[in-house]
């Protein structure tokens, strides 16, 4: 059936939207997102639909993740009439149970219980009745929306994933979908959807944070075959938002691009896809031909004379390839060089012609935008950055998950109120935002309230929402050596700036991990990064210097005991430290005794172990484990 | 498992290619068009677990793209090898979450476990060992991933009983 008219899209969405929150029969949503699969949830799936096959009363259905994902396998039953429970950590062996225990009403194990839902609509469903209205809802369990970890989101974005089946379009236009896109073809002129995105102040998510609506209008104003192109390669290690966004609710993005096509005057649509997100891609294919089978895409969208279609193409692992002109080529099946841009994309892009570039995460924000208007999303956020961020919360962080939370939320509220604090109640020292091109912030800055602007002030970048917390066991010389060797690698090598101020200064940062850091190293490494970040070509090499500088800067202490007392206070720098037990704190369990590959320990049941640095090859394994914190670094 | 004939365990030994198989991939899953480039390399990796030279040769002349750029692009982006992979590919991860959780440290353990010595492909090819810059698991970190498989919060402890799982 192609959907022609909105009087069409609102009969899907009224038939779907009554099975979402008013199933026949029981519903398991089993949180199927890459991790959650990782950590067991497609065992539970299995599981779940063996002990419950079809026409048992119970369905068991796939969802993408509500972004928790420290506490998965997720799994949520719906009934009709009966509060929504989310249970957590649920593999396997425990399903059958849980299910059942839902079953019979028994809420009394609760440590499986994550909490009860209060209102499942997302922003796009104000005119509905809260369909948990009338519940009552369970005694001594709490709801999400009062947990600290979900209390403190808003879900803009992130809006569906974890509520709906991403293989499912039509549970997609039950919770608002496509009803942004009918807007865009029948009420609005192009120039008006455009002026809807600049006055929303919807800035690109993929780290430059450009106004949207001031690219499009520029790409609309070249003339030429014009393209529309998803910057899906999300190449910033320790970030996958918009992984996520792409299993949990790709008709978001594609929803996105097709308001975007309208909105530009384009036919053809071009999804850039990294390597290594295979579940993404395999959802965008069936998210296509679904859209294809309702006339979403394709010839005459909606009835209308407006065709566009969208390609996928996926990137073979180069980091320089999420840069616009490198995607660019690369989707031309060429080596992924940038170039300089002294004409941009959105005049000669791709094959030449007017392209406009956006993030996952910048086109899931779209179809919410036209839906309920440029104020709506104005009203939230900073002064210069509007609406919500997504961040992915990890590292050595007790709550690791996807949080989206308004523009302006301090980075204190983000990391101890969502995220629980530092793991192992260790002691904080940095975090990291914007990946290989931003830089690491300390505690002193953590009342920030994070937006594009002030993480720029303080040396970092927003990027597009890494956040990779660090604690006392993160060297931050270590750091800056990492992001070096990985931009190192990650150079096109085109521009000498780059290829070789990012080999010295990583020669230098090396030298100093190794132990062989000389006065005047740190001041070079200022001078060369000066230097880089001046006269590079393109971003990858202009922003590399900053997780050097933010360190120096930040963390000067860190460099000084690497050169000039030889001395790796986190114990991360190989030569630079020893581990030694700590005979005081040592019970003498033997746990470390028993692991150490080397056997380097040795010592009585219940005396204290004696550690020998011949043997040792500092593996950390002793460190890890011993439950007392008789291992020490020294 | 299969067995391993003794030809395919030399490295340098020449893989046969299936020509008609090739253009079936060419031609019909990717049009013959140079814009798909990548996508064909990736293809007929994942049909021979390396990017063998003759199929490159070939697919120059199919697709009327110069070797040299062919070979280009064979060489700049990290998920093409020229060189044969070993039976099982072991992709530690080393973004940035999993290294502050001692990435490094399961890495240098499955180096030493596996007697790597500064090789990536262990001499009976039952191995190789290439890192990888976030999964988008990191909330699973360390991450490891065997073939298909992601294991997720690893410690270099745990890297011996893994391995023995594949072989
Ligand atoms: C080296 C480098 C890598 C980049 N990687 C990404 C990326 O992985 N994903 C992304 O969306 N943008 C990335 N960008 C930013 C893009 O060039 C571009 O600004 C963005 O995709 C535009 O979309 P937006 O305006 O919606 O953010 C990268 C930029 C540079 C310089
Ligand atoms: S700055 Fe680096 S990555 Fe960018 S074009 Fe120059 S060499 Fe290539
Ligand atoms: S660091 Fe590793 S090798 Fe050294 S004593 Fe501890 S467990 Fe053994
Ligand atoms: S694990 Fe800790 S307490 Fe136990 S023997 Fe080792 S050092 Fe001592
Ligand atoms: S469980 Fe994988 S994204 Fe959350
Ligand atoms: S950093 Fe390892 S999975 Fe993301």
């Amino acid at each position: 059936m192609k959907i022609q008219s909105t009087e069409d899209l609102e009969k899907i969405s009224k038939e779907y939207s009554s099975k979402l929150y008013y199933p026949d029969t029981t519903k398991v949503l089993v949180g199927m997102a890459s991790c959650g699969i990782a950590a067991g949830g497609k065992a539970a799936f299995e599981k779940a639909i063996q002990e419950f096959p079809d026409g048992n009363g119970v369905q068991i259905r796939q969802t993408g993740c509500i972004g928790f994902c420290e506490v998965e396998p997720l799994v949520e039953i719906v009934e009709t009439g009966k509060p929504r429970v989310i249970y957590q950590k649920i593999t396997q062996d425990k399903i059958g149970d849980v299910i059942r225990s839902y079953l019979e009403n028994d809420f009394k194990k609760t440590k499986w219980i994550l909490g009860q839902v209060r209102d499942p609509r997302s922003v796009l469903e104000d005119h509905l009745e809260n369909p948990l209205g009338g519940i009552e809802p369970l005694e001594k369990i709490p709801f999400l929306e009062d947990t600290p970890f979900y209390g403190n989101q808003v879900k803009i974005a992130l809006r569906n994933c974890g509520y709906i089946d991403p293989d499912s379009i039509e549970e997609y236009i039950a919770r608002g979908g496509y009803f942004a896109l009918f807007r865009a073809l029948l009420d609005h002129t192009p120039e008006e959807i455009i002026q809807i995105i600049k006055d929303s102040g919807l800035r690109g998510r993929g780290g430059g944070g450009f106004s949207a609506g001031v690219k499009w209008a520029t790409c609309a104003r070249h003339h030429g075959e014009r393209y529309i192109i998803c910057n899906a390669d999300e190449g910033d290690p320790g970030a996958y938002m918009d992984r996520s966004i792409l299993e949990g609710d790709p008709h978001s993005v594609l929803e996105g691009m097709l308001i975007a096509a309208v909105a530009i005057g384009s036919n053809h649509g071009f999804m850039y896809v990294r390597n290594e997100y295979p579940l993404a891609v395999k959802r965008l294919v069936t998210a296509i031909k679904q859209a294809e089978k309702y006339g979403l895409l394709g010839e005459n969208i909606g009835g209308t004379d407006f065709s566009f279609n969208i390609k996928i193409s996926t990137g073979a692992g180069a980091f320089v390839c999420g840069e616009s002109t490198a995607l660019m080529a690369s989707l031309e099946g060429q080596v992924g060089r940038p170039r300089a841009k002294y004409v941009h994309t959105v005049e000669k892009g791709f094959r030449q012609n007017p392209s406009n570039l956006n993030n996952v995460e910048t086109y899931a924000n779209v179809p919410a935008i036209i839906s309920k208007g440029a104020d709506w999303y104005a009203g939230m956020g900073t002064e210069g950055s509007k609406g919500t961020k997504v961040f992915s919360l990890v590292g050595k962080i007790k709550n690791t998950g996807l949080v989206e939370v308004a523009m302006g939320t301090t980075l204190r509220n983000i990391i101890y109120d969502i995220g629980g604090g530092v793991l192992k109640k260790k002691q904080f020292k940095a975090v990291q935002t914007g990946g290989p091109s931003g830089g690491c912030i300390p505690e002193k800055y953590l009342d920030l309230g994070v937006d594009f602007d002030e993480l720029t002030k303080i040396g970092s970048i927003m990027g597009s929402g890494g956040m990779i917390v660090m604690d006392q066991d993160t060297c931050m010389v270590d750091v800056a050596r990492y992001f070096l060797d990985f931009l190192k690698e990650e150079s096109c090598g085109q521009c000498n700036p780059c290829r070789e101020g990012i080999k010295r200064m990583l020669q230098i940062l090396t030298n100093i991990c190794e132990g062989h850091g000389k006065d005047g190293d740190v001041e070079l490494l200022e001078e060369l990064g000066d230097m880089v970040a001046k006269a590079s070509l393109c971003g990858l090499g202009t922003s590399a210097p900053n997780p050097v500088i933010t360190t120096i800067n930040y963390f000067r202490n860190e460099y000084d005991a690497h050169i000039k007392d030889k001395k790796c206070p986190a114990g991360v720098c190989k030569n630079l430290f020893y581990y030694e037990i700590d005979p005081e704190a040592c019970t003498g369990c033997r746990l470390c005794a028993i692991k150490c590959p080397q056997e380097a320990i040795a010592g009585e049941k219940k005396e204290p172990h004696v550690l020998d640095q011949e043997k040792c090859i500092k593996c950390s394994i002793c460190y890890e484990a011993c439950k007392f914190n008789a291992v020490v670094i020294k | 498992m299969n067995k391993v004939s003794p030809s395919t365990t030399d490295p340098c030994a020449e893989v046969e290619i299936d020509y008609l198989e090739l253009d079936k991939i060419i031609e019909q899953e990717f049009d013959n068009d140079k814009e798909n480039l990548i996508m064909i390399l990736q293809a007929i990796q994942k049909r021979y677990n390396h990017l063998p030279q003759p199929t490159l040769k070939y697919l120059s002349e199919k697709i009327n793209v110069p070797y040299s750029q062919i070979y280009g692009v064979g060489t700049f982006y990290a998920t093409f090898s020229l060189e044969p992979k070993g039976r099982n590919i072991i992709s530690i991860c080393l973004g940035t979450a999993c290294h502050v959780r001692g990435g490094e440290r399961v890495r240098e353990r499955i180096e030493d476990n596996l007697n790597l010595d500064g090789k990536h492909t262990t001499d009976d090819m039952r191995f190789t060992l290439e890192g990888v810059r976030c999964i988008g698991c990191c909330s699973l970190g360390p991450v490891l991933k065997v073939n298909e498989d992601i294991h997720g919060r690893i410690g270099a402890d745990k890297v011996e009983e893994i391995l023995e799982n594949y072989e």
